[in-house]
């Protein structure tokens, strides 16, 4: 038996460790992105000098072939279902018994004009990265144009890229299509607060705007038009408008795609033997309270290690406990846990706190009637994962909840 | 711009005494004269040594190496005589050459030492203290931009310099201390002022020591501003280095008591029960019992109940001279360590090794004690005495692996290469830590997203993520507690933690991370 996992993420290696510690069979692992694992969610602190890209890998080199693990640094072109066989772009092939894609996402990109002028950057992959840091010298370098980075998206890859171009001492313009900064997850005040704490590391943020298009000169971004009609002189313009499910190469394969992959609740797609687990996976019907595409990396860890106790022949559906989800604004620190909208539904009431400093806030989400409770948001405080899970499967009324943050 | 300008001038005046630093040991003069003479060296040598030095008497050097030269020449010169002859009692072990040179000490030097002392002193204390308000003065959080961009914190051409002079300066102070002599001028008039003697090169060591852990200290306390651990930590650190390293045993010296650091712990204070020690103890009334039962009760009460309820961080990164020294001077180096798993096991071996070492020096050198016989093993005309133990302990643990390589090698191995490597007490706290302490470090349920920095800021190699990305605590022997992991963390995954505990979760691996509730379903 040979199983190939395609992508060598969270949630392709995630399923290739926990395979391996309970089969003996045959594992390979193809990336043609890098040759060993990392950790995705640290690129920016490579970006910004706190780590080295060797760092960022969870295991040492080692450890692959101790585990035998097989790695295949490629990048697949065609998948070929009947014959059980990939085409690499090289025109080598490789024969699988059980594929398994997890090939992640990519970065959503807009067609306007300018698009395509260099300087114009995203935010996945390590080769981003890298050309973010080549930008970045150039135009601390260079003698003329402004030194100054314009970020498209009010959300967590744009602020992380505010924080990452701050640290490189360029100006920073954020620009947040919504009311307030990520307004499709935080209430108006809990984007408010964390807008205050932007500007506080010297980012502007312009509320309600949206990029028109991107101005060059000699092939080089040179300023951004905006939907205020504002313009903005900058030398990088970072989009960060979400991400995409990784899935056009499989265009031709007969692999059947929505927006991603479509998998069932135990990730099978509709050819044989072949899964989908991680961003670029879609459930068909999703198990309840779960979204049809989950682009986090707990979600691609848990599909993982989920997927690998079904290659292994258990009986199992994807079933993660309450959603949860951690992120950090420059340097604060924001968890969520359960179900919480940015304003209240119907049946729902939300209870919120901030501190005068605006350093610290408690967002409490409990059902209207019975004061169960549904779900937080903190910034500023770190909170017990266990102890929130636990209050949210045990229906905890939002009283007991709150208790805890009393002094 | 104008506050950037500044702050490269800061750092200027602490190139400036650095340089000043370092060309002091090349310079000066020094008259050799018979009064000198008489003074330093001990009238038993006289008649030995006077002859063979004579002939330099009135004698002006330029720079202290021509006078080392000399009284080392006439040492060795008589000692291969005596030697020669089977007169083992005349063969002379003092070395003259560092208090010679302190006496023959003349000129510009002498005449210009409070300058001096402003140079070396002042400027890097004003120069430093400068620059770190300037970088940290209002820190909300992390500050580890460009970490690795620097070449100083990322093993660059400045971090191989700054080694190679910490090195050059260790061994000077261990095996060449007459060339420290310049240094020690400077300092002359505080050791008279605090004890009423001239400052020898170990009170010279000890300034600079606490002077920079203060300094540095008020880095850390800048830097960390935003957390009251990291602050209340740096306080104890500098309190204790000032106060009890270096204050009180200098009153106790000028008191006549036996000058002791109250919060040094056997077998990292391995002289502890060395025959001089344990005499002048013996010998210093109720205040010398005191310390002998002081120094008793730390190492077999204090430290097992302390790291019992708190683990080794209340010695390692509260109150221990070599940690305040780490965790000041040594922060901007500590993501240097190496994570790998085979330093791992080597320091597993070397650090218990040097306290199995440890120990049977102190047992060989307590059997001398007793029974007055100094020869351990006698085999084949080869034979160890608890002498040869004691002095290969000092040169090869005491001088070279804390010293020179446990300073030394900050730009190359990190802050803590001694700690973890070759502390005696670190290992023997670590013990405890490891199988009967309350302390671990929690994460939080499944939000480990394998980031790396903790594991990369970890100053003791651990590789923190490896626990992290499992849901286990992080229960390791050689953890300081020094709480950076946490701090660094993006994602409030990781907590110092020393409630009640149940043991049995204490190390435990779950099968899958916390969070996805397939874990309770019945295989």
């Amino acid at each position: 038996m040979h199983t190939v996992i395609i992508g060598n993420g969270i949630a392709g290696i995630t399923c290739a460790r926990h395979l391996r510690k309970n089969s003996d069979e045959f594992i390979t692992v193809i990336s043609g992105e890098t040759d060993h694992f990392f950790s995705r969610t640290a690129l920016m602190y490579i970006f910004m000098g706190h780590m080295r890209y060797e760092h960022t890998k969870p295991y040492e080199d080692w450890f692959w072939s101790k585990n035998r693990i097989a790695l295949k640094r490629a990048w697949v072109s065609a998948v070929d279902t009947e014959k059980r066989v990939l085409q690499f772009n090289d025109s080598a092939q490789l024969a699988y018994d059980r594929l398994v894609i997890a090939t992640g996402s990519r970065s959503r990109t807009v067609i306007l004009d300018g698009v395509n002028l260099s300087g114009v950057h995203t935010l996945y992959s390590l080769q981003d990265v890298e050309r973010l840091d080549e930008s970045t010298k150039a135009v601390l370098s260079s003698a003329q144009g402004a030194r100054k980075a314009v970020v498209v998206g009010g959300g967590l890859i744009g602020i992380e890229l505010c924080e990452m171009f701050r640290s490189r001492g360029l100006e920073v313009s954020m620009l947040v299509r919504e009311p307030s900064f990520w307004g499709n997850v935080l209430s108006l005040e809990e984007g408010r607060l964390v807008e205050v704490h932007i500007r506080s590391h010297g980012v502007e943020v312009l509320t309600e705007t949206e990029l028109v298009s991107i101005e060059g000169e000699a092939g080089h971004v040179s300023r951004v038009r905006l939907s205020s009609g504002a313009e903005i002189e900058c030398s990088i313009v970072a989009l960060a408008i979400g991400v995409e499910p990784n899935v056009n190469w499989l265009q031709n394969s007969g692999i059947e795609l929505g927006r991603g992959v479509l998998v069932d609740r135990m990730f099978r797609t509709n050819a044989q033997d072949v899964y989908a687990i991680g961003d670029c996976a879609e459930f068909r019907d999703p198990p309840s309270g779960v979204a049809a595409i989950n682009q986090v990396w707990y979600t691609g860890r848990m599909m993982g290690e989920t997927l690998s106790q079904i290659l292994i022949g258990k009986d199992v559906e994807y079933a993660p406990g309450p959603w949860f989800n951690s992120a950090k604004f420059f340097d604060l620190e924001y968890q969520t846990y359960g179900q919480v909208a940015t304003v209240p539904k119907p049946d729902e009431q939300h209870f919120f706190w901030r501190d005068l400093e605006g350093r610290r806030s408690i967002k409490v989400v409990f059902d209207a009637q019975q004061s169960i409770f549904l779900g937080i948001n903190v910034i500023g405080f770190r909170v017990r994962h266990e102890l929130i899970a636990a209050y949210l499967e045990k229906e905890a009324t939002s009283q007991e909840v709150l208790k805890r943050f009393e002094r | 711009m104008v506050l950037k300008g500044i702050r490269y001038g800061a750092a200027g005046l602490v190139l400036v005494a650095m340089a000043v630093f370092v060309i002091l040991p090349f310079v000066g003069e020094f008259r050799l004269t018979e009064r000198v003479f008489d003074e330093v060296v001990d009238a038993s040598h006289h008649e030995a040594l006077k002859s063979l030095m004579h002939d330099d008497f009135g004698r002006t050097f330029i720079g202290v190496h021509g006078l080392v030269n000399s009284v080392n020449e006439a040492v060795t010169s008589w000692n291969v005589a005596a030697k020669a002859e089977s007169r083992w009692d005349e063969v002379i072990y003092a070395d003259y050459a560092f208090t010679i040179a302190h006496a023959a000490a003349v000129g510009w030097v002498v005449d210009a030492r409070w300058l001096l002392f402003f140079l070396v002193f002042g400027l890097p204390v004003i120069g430093g203290l400068l620059f770190i308000w300037l970088s940290y003065r209002d820190r909300e959080g992390v500050a580890h931009h460009g970490v690795f961009h620097r070449a100083l914190t990322s093993r660059g051409g400045v971090a191989l310099i700054l080694g190679v002079v910490l090195i050059a300066f260790y061994v000077v102070l261990y095996w060449f201390p007459a060339y420290t002599v310049n240094w020690v001028l400077l300092v002359d008039p505080i050791s008279e002022a605090i004890s009423g003697s001239q400052a020898s090169q170990w009170f010279l060591y000890g300034s600079m020591y606490t002077l920079v852990i203060l300094v540095m200290g008020v880095r850390m306390l800048l830097k960390y501003q935003f957390s009251p651990y990291h602050s209340l930590r740096t306080a104890l650190l500098m309190f204790f280095q000032l106060c009890f390293a270096f204050i009180i045993p200098e009153v106790l010296a000028a008191l006549n008591l036996p000058a002791q650091d109250l919060k040094n712990i056997w077998p990292l204070d391995y002289s502890f029960f060395f025959d001089y020690r344990l005499d002048a103890m013996l010998d210093a009334g109720t205040f010398g019992f005191f310390l002998l039962g002081w120094g008793l009760l730390l190492f077999m009460v204090v430290v097992p109940v302390m790291t019992y309820f708190y683990g080794k961080r209340w010695y390692c990164s509260w109150v221990c001279g070599c940690g305040g020294l780490a965790e000041t001077a040594g922060d901007p180096f500590r993501q240097l360590s190496d994570k790998r798993l085979i330093a791992w096991q080597v320091e597993r071996w070397m650090v218990h090794g040097v306290l199995v070492f440890a120990v049977l020096m102190t047992l060989a050198v307590l059997y001398t004690y007793w029974t007055g016989e100094a020869s351990l093993v006698q085999v084949a005309g080869w034979s160890v005495s608890s002498y040869d133990l004691r002095s290969w302990y000092g040169f090869a643990i005491g001088a070279a692996f804390a010293g020179v390589v446990g300073t030394g090698f900050y730009p190359f191995m990190g802050n803590r290469v001694w700690c973890r490597f070759g502390c005696p007490l670190a290992a023997y706290l670590g013990l405890i830590q490891r199988f009967r302490s309350r302390f671990r470090i929690t994460t939080n349920g499944g939000q480990c997203i394998s980031c790396g920095n903790c594991s990369t800021y970890c100053e003791m190699g651990i590789d923190v993520r490896s626990y992290a990305q499992r849901g286990q605590n992080i229960v390791r022997s050689s953890c300081v507690g020094c709480g950076i992991c946490a701090t660094v963390c993006p994602r409030g995954v990781l907590k110092l933690e020393n409630g009640a505990d149940d043991g049995a979760s204490r190390t435990e691996t779950k099968p899958f991370v916390f969070g996805n509730n397939q874990i309770h379903v019945n295989w």
